[in-house]
Parts: structure tokens; sequence; C-alpha cells
């Protein structure tokens, strides 16, 4: 790599002079064509989110989707109803313990599999790779049929009858979400400099203070990434949490998609744009914390989530 | 704890039984989970699948074949979750290639930005980006209305299969381009000058230097958008009407609403099997020999 890099200027500037001018003109156009398509692509991503919050704020008085003036009228309707209050309410319930459970399991898990044999190493692989391949609606109606099975095998057993609510919603959301951030840690475990940890152990540190002052540090990013990817992923779920959740439960997800079946308002669009922007903030928030990490550890600050994301 | 240089002897077993219970310990809670909600459901799944219905819906125990010949003979779900998974596929693709190569060869110093510009509807609500497709192309705010006050004329995009389409490419299209953008930002680009210094014009170079470079994230990335769009339910139920009826679909209707158990399951497994042929396949084609950079599933 090093050598073409230092002979590639000069060949550049040999080359340039002797490019004809009708080659240039179609370098031209196929610059502009990538050009003109990125920004389409990113304005085609951008279109439904920045609809949706337009829309927010539709002064209109019916349940129409016409326009009808700026207002933000719908957000203190939305703020002010009551199914939506309990929605957000219940939203939290489950995705706050979900966040802290997946965040422990796959830490946990990810510090136990450097230290297990090979064969457990491959077996908790494709069982991570399987929960996150297998189709949401396949897992969330085989988590169903397993739940009310043996609900109903309790039930005729000691006569007590388990019902679905927030823990059976929090039970399914972990198991997703531990995945997530096992993956996460263990590719941050895996760039991790090692040289560090056995210079600890020379200096007579113990194993304990080995984890808390060297590694954990290094694995923090990962982990609070893990952590708000968790919280996020839960609170904006819809097809598990709809087969899985009793009555008393429903979320935001589950309120929208039934505003939605029905008909399209703007208290649905204002409850959408809080709940993109909560979302956002979250991870606003965790980029902040990511970024003031690595200039307290005085490296350099990188794409922080989306590096950690999209490490590989 | 005394082992603390690298010849050190033979740890003492008592500090190798701890070691491992501590090893077990930190695996014991995930492996719990995966246990329960992952393996027995899966597992029941397959049983259920050779059971009958109950009379008042649900299972009932037998062996029977009639719920997978039933799949088979009732397989039109499925064929239209494979011709609108492999057009999604395709348009992800078309879509998605000329994106990922522009971030890698000519973003520049703005490459992050554009990375991040990329995952961040990504990791909001995927049910609030659909369901605002149904305000872009609906009758009263969005493209029909556009195109009814203009033209005159009426078009119905909302509850065919063109809508269902359009959500697909648009809620999978990032997972098909970082694949694609990883590949092609590693490629050496010293070979695309070298292959125009031998007098090859643009398409002989892109045929034969940045496609094949840029294989194994495509067929990374293909299969990334295609498993999940496999299993869509939330598309096809919102911006479909419930018409362009899919595998995810047929499931929800087997299982909550006809409460036929071992019928859902059998569409299940068939769901299942096709999955794990794909990536089977997959991992082959990584893994075929040739030195071939390997590229994670996620």
């Amino acid at each position: 790599m090093t050598a073409p890099a230092v002979a590639r200027p000069a060949a550049g500037e040999v080359r340039r002079p002797t490019a004809r001018p009708g080659v240039d003109r179609w370098s031209v156009a196929v610059e502009g064509f990538f050009r003109a398509h990125a920004a389409l692509v990113y304005a085609f991503l951008y279109l439904p989110i920045a609809v949706v919050v337009l829309f927010a704020f539709n002064g209109t008085t019916g349940s129409s989707t016409q326009w009808g003036g700026f207002s933000t009228r719908w957000f203190g309707i939305a703020l002010g109803d009551e199914v939506v209050t309990t929605s957000l309410l219940n939203s939290l319930i489950i995705a706050i313990p979900n966040a802290f459970m997946a965040t422990a399991f796959g830490t946990m898990a990810a510090l136990g599999l450097q230290r297990a044999g090979r064969k457990v190493r491959l077996s908790f692989d494709v069982l991570t790779y399987m929960s996150v391949i297998v189709p949401e609606i396949v897992i969330a109606l085989s988590t169903l049929v397993l739940f009310a099975t043996s609900f109903n095998l309790i039930d005729s057993l000691f006569g007590v009858k388990p019902a679905f609510g927030h823990l059976t919603v929090i039970a399914a959301h972990v198991l997703f979400n531990t995945s997530l951030v096992l993956l996460l840690v263990r590719a941050r475990l895996s760039g991790m400099d090692r040289t560090l940890v056995d210079a600890s152990a020379d200096l007579f540190a113990t194993p304990w203070r080995t984890f808390r002052q060297i590694t954990f540090p290094q694995l923090l990013p990962a982990i609070v990434a893990g952590f708000l990817l968790s919280f996020t992923f839960s609170f904006d779920d819809f097809v598990i949490t709809s087969f899985v959740s009793g009555p008393g439960s429903s979320t935001l997800p589950l309120f929208i998609f039934g505003q939605v079946k029905r008909a399209v308002t703007p208290e649905t669009n204002a409850v959408a744009a809080m709940m993109l922007a909560f979302t956002l903030l979250m991870l606003l928030a965790g980029q902040a914390i990511l970024t003031w990490q690595a200039r307290r550890a005085g490296r350099r600050a990188d794409a922080g989530m989306a590096a950690i994301v999209t490490e590989r | 704890m005394t082992a603390l240089t690298g010849d050190a002897p033979p740890r003492p077993a008592g500090e190798r039984l701890r070691s491992g219970l501590l090893t077990s310990l930190l695996l014991l809670p995930a492996g719990l989970w995966y246990l329960v909600l992952l393996v027995a459901p899966l597992a029941i799944v397959v049983v259920f699948s050779f059971g009958t219905r109950a009379r008042n819906g649900g299972y009932a125990p037998a062996f029977v074949l009639d719920n997978y010949v039933r799949a088979i003979q009732k397989s039109e779900p499925f064929i239209t979750s494979l011709q609108m998974a492999f057009l999604g596929t395709l348009g992800c693709l078309l879509v998605g290639l000329p994106l990922a190569y522009f971030m890698a060869t000519r973003a520049g110093r703005r490459k992050g930005l554009l990375v991040l510009l990329l995952v961040v509807p990504f990791w909001t609500s995927f049910l609030i980006r659909t369901y605002a497709w149904l305000l872009i192309l609906g009758p009263d705010t969005g493209l029909a209305g556009i195109v009814l006050s203009v033209t005159g004329t009426e078009i119905q995009i909302l509850g065919t299969g063109i809508a269902v389409l359009i959500g697909l490419v648009y809620g999978y299209l990032p997972l098909m381009v970082f694949p694609l953008y990883v590949t092609l930002e590693r490629m050496d680009r010293t070979l695309l000058e070298a292959s125009k210094d031998l007098g090859a014009g643009r398409w002989a170079t892109f045929r034969q230097i940045t496609l094949p470079i840029a294989l194994p994230g495509l067929v990374t990335g293909s299969i990334l958008v295609f498993i999940p769009m496999m299993g869509e339910y939330v598309i096809p139920q919102i911006l479909g009407y419930g018409r362009t009826y899919l595998m995810g679909n047929a499931l929800v209707t087997d299982f909550l609403e006809a409460r036929n158990w071992p019928s859902g399951s059998a569409r299940a497994v068939f769901l299942i099997i096709m999955m794990i042929v794909t990536i089977a396949g997959y991992i082959w084609f990584v893994n075929r020999g040739r030195r071939t950079r390997e590229v994670s599933v996620l």
C-alpha cells in the first residue's frame, strides 16, 4: 500500500494534462449523476420523518390529513389524552428494565465468552445470530404460543394462571437486546489492547482491579451504546410487543398502530413526532457521552455511536 | 493469583474450579434467556407443526404431516413473499450500489457524516417511518392527491404491491448500503488507476474490478435485506392494507384468527428452513476457499 501511495501523485500529474476534453465532459456527467443520486437518496430517507413532523403541526380541527395552517394544538391534545400518557408510561416501564437487563446480560456474556471453551463459544454464536436473524414475526408468534401453552399448564397444575403483561413483554424484548449488546461489547473486546491487561497483572493488580481500571473503561463506550440502543429498540418495538402484551400493557407503538389502522390524525403525528424527538435526543446524548469519554481518555473523538454500530 | 508471569506453573485445581464457576455465572443469564425464549419457542413450533388443531382452537397432540401438505398446497403467501422480497432486494441494490460507491470513493471528508446520516433514520421507529408513507402517497396530501389535482386522473398507490415495495426498499436500504460501503471503502484504489492506465473504459473497469471486489458486500447486503423482507408484517399491513398477503400476514391469520396453531407452525418452520438454507449458502460463499474477505452478518 505504501509504495503505490507515494507514486500516485506523480502519476496523476503526468496524466492530467493528456486527458482529452471529451473524456472530461463524461467524467463531469458521471460525477453529477453520483451527486444527484446521493442527494435524492438522502431526501428519500428523511422525507417520511419530515412529513410526520410537519403534519404534527397541522392546525386542522377535523381528523382528515388535509393541511389547516400551522399550530401546536395537537401536541397539547396528545399530552392531555389519557390513552397516550398511559401508553407512554407502559413504554417506559418496559423499556427501562429491559435496557438494564439486556446490558447486564449481554456484557456479562461477552466477558464470559472470552474465558469459555470453543464449543460454548460456537453454540452462543449460533444462538446470538439466530435471535437477530429469525424474522421478528416468527419469534413473536412462537413466544406467544410458548407463553400461552405454559400458562395453561401452570393453570391446570397449580390453579393460578399467569397473565400477559409488562413482564412478558420485557422478557421477550430482553432476548433480542441481549444479543445486540453482546455483539457490540464483543466487537469492542476483540479490538482491545491486551498489553494493558498484561501490564496491570505484572504490576500485581488483582484480576478484579484490572477489570475495573483497565477493561471496563475500555468497554464503556460499547456498553453505553448497547444500553441506549436497547432502550430505543424496546421503546420503538411494535411486532413483538403487539403479540405478547396484555390488555394493561399497551405501549405507544401499539397506540400509533391502532390509530393508523383507523385513520392517521394530527394527534397520531404529534405523538409520533414526540417519539422521534425523544429517541433522537437519547442517541445524541449517547453520542455526546462517547465523545466526551473519548476526549477525556485522550483519544481522537471518532464517529462515536455510528462507528461502534458499523464497526465491522 | 500468584500466577503473574507468562511461564507460571499450571494453576491449582481450586483456582481452576473458581475460574470455571465465574465463566458459567457470566454466561448464565444470557444462556437462560436463549434457552427459554429462543430455543424453547422454536422447538415448540416444530413440535406443533406435526399436530392437529384442537376443536376450539390451539393445538392437539398428534403426528401428522397434514400441515406441511396444506402449507405447500396453499403456498401463495410464500410465493408472494418470495417475489416481493426479490424485487425489494433488487430495488435496494439499484438504489444502494451507486450510493455506496459515491460514499466510498467520492465523499472525501464527509464520509463519516454520510454514514451517520444513513444510520439515524434506522434508529427511529420503523412503524412511524412506515406509516408516514400513507401521508406521502395518499389521496389527501400525498402523491395521489397531487396527481389528481394536476392531471385529473385518479391513481391508487396505497393498498397495492407498489406501495409495499416502496416501503420495503425504504425500510431496508441502509442494511444494503453498509456492507457495500465497507467493501468498497477497503478497495485498493490503485487498481482502478491501473485499469485506466491499461486502457480499460469505465464500464470495463466497473465490471472487471469494482464489481468483483464489491461482490462479498453485495451478497451480504442482499441477505441482510432479503431475510427480514421474507418475514415482513408491518409494511404489507399498513401500506398494502393487508391486500398484499405475505408470509407474515398468513402466519398471523393462522395463529390468531383461525387459531390453527399447527398450520401456522408448519408455515413458520418453512420460513426458518428457507432462512437456514440462505445463510448456509452465504457461509459457503464466504468461505469458498478463495481469500475472500469475511464480512460479518451484522
